[in-house]
């Protein structure tokens, strides 16, 4: 093994025959917190298959990666080609600045966990 | 709470670090349902500005676990918990993760203090707010909150806490401390 392996680097796998090649998504990456929901039927292949049917409802990109057990970068280009075929919508606010109401919501919220 | 008006839903990240084995996981594991996420490394390039793998069959990637938890605060409204290793071949994830985030955990272990640097020069050039939690293994504090501040050439306003993360209540302290942080933060910025 090389020396800068270490306990939590895995088996090394080609996920990206799945996505013929490509790393990042066309058009604008998803961020692992951006929201997406199913927006009609029609994927093609079973991993879109299976996107589809868990994003009924909003699911995060980070949360789709461990329901179909495929690394983050090998969904996002998934999601990529998804959108460009109208078949999901995205949702981010990732990059404008949470309210402060939000992030005292947060923090009481902590104190009753 | 409902004020009846439906609000999209809020998601938030916070980004757990630290050098190997200081306790990202048993932390993340602690306050959330923890969940291995997979992220991956083109070991040939080291994943760094790579566009496309031409000729797939030639490249390798490697596998690697991110934790990965969710605090949910109520419908609508939830934290991402994100444990990334801190070697710095790992920065192509730290750059997509730190986006937008929330602030940022540095945990730290005082026997082996500088194993932290790279996260916390990582966050302060980001202007990422962050706390550094020192987790005492021994249970009993080797190192006064202030040696470690002054250790660490931290600014004052960066807060510094012992804890130890294998108990839910400490775990709870260290997010409620970074939230608070966050929160100075972005009302002092604006
Ligand atoms: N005694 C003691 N052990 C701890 C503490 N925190 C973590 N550990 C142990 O240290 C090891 C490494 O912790 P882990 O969370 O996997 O570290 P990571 O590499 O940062 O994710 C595990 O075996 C933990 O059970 C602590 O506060 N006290
Ligand atoms: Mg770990």
């Amino acid at each position: 093994m090389n020396v800068w392996m270490d306990d939590e680097a895995g088996p090394v796998v080609r996920p990206y025959a799945l996505t013929r090649g490509r790393t990042r998504p066309s058009g604008e990456t998803f961020d692992l917190i951006a929201l997406v929901s199913a927006v009609r039927e029609g994927g093609s292949g079973p991993e879109q298959e299976a996107i589809l049917r868990a994003a009924q409802s909003p699911i995060s990109v980070a949360d789709l990666a461990v329901e179909l057990d495929l690394p983050v970068g090998v969904v996002q280009v998934i999601l990529g080609d998804m959108r460009d075929h109208g078949l999901i919508s995205v949702t981010s606010q990732v990059g404008s600045r949470p309210s402060e109401r939000i992030l005292k919501e947060v923090i009481n919220g902590l104190r009753a966990l | 709470m409902d004020s009846g008006l439906s609000e999209d839903p809020v998601a938030l990240k916070i980004l757990i670090a630290g050098g190997f084995g200081v306790g990202k996981t048993t932390l993340v594991g602690s306050i959330s349902e923890i969940k291995p996420l997979k992220t991956e490394e083109v070991l040939s390039d080291r994943g760094i500005g790579v566009d496309d793998l031409d000729g797939v069959e030639g490249k390798t990637t490697t596998t690697v676990a991110m934790d990965f938890g969710r605090i949910t605060i109520r419908d609508g409204l939830v934290v991402y918990l994100f444990g990334t290793p801190g070697q710095e071949r790992f920065w192509f994830m730290w750059d997509e993760l730190s986006y937008g985030a929330l602030g940022a955990v540095v945990i730290a272990d005082t026997r082996r203090l500088t194993d932290c640097f790279p996260s916390i020069d990582y966050f302060e050039q980001r202007g990422t707010p962050f706390v550094v939690a020192v987790n005492c293994f021994d249970g009993v504090p080797s190192h006064s909150i202030e040696d470690v501040k002054i250790a660490l050439d931290l600014e004052d306003h960066v807060p510094v806490l012992m804890c130890d993360v294998r108990r839910r209540a400490s775990a709870k302290e260290v997010m409620i401390t970074l939230v608070e942080h966050s929160l100075r933060t972005l009302t002092t910025a604006l």
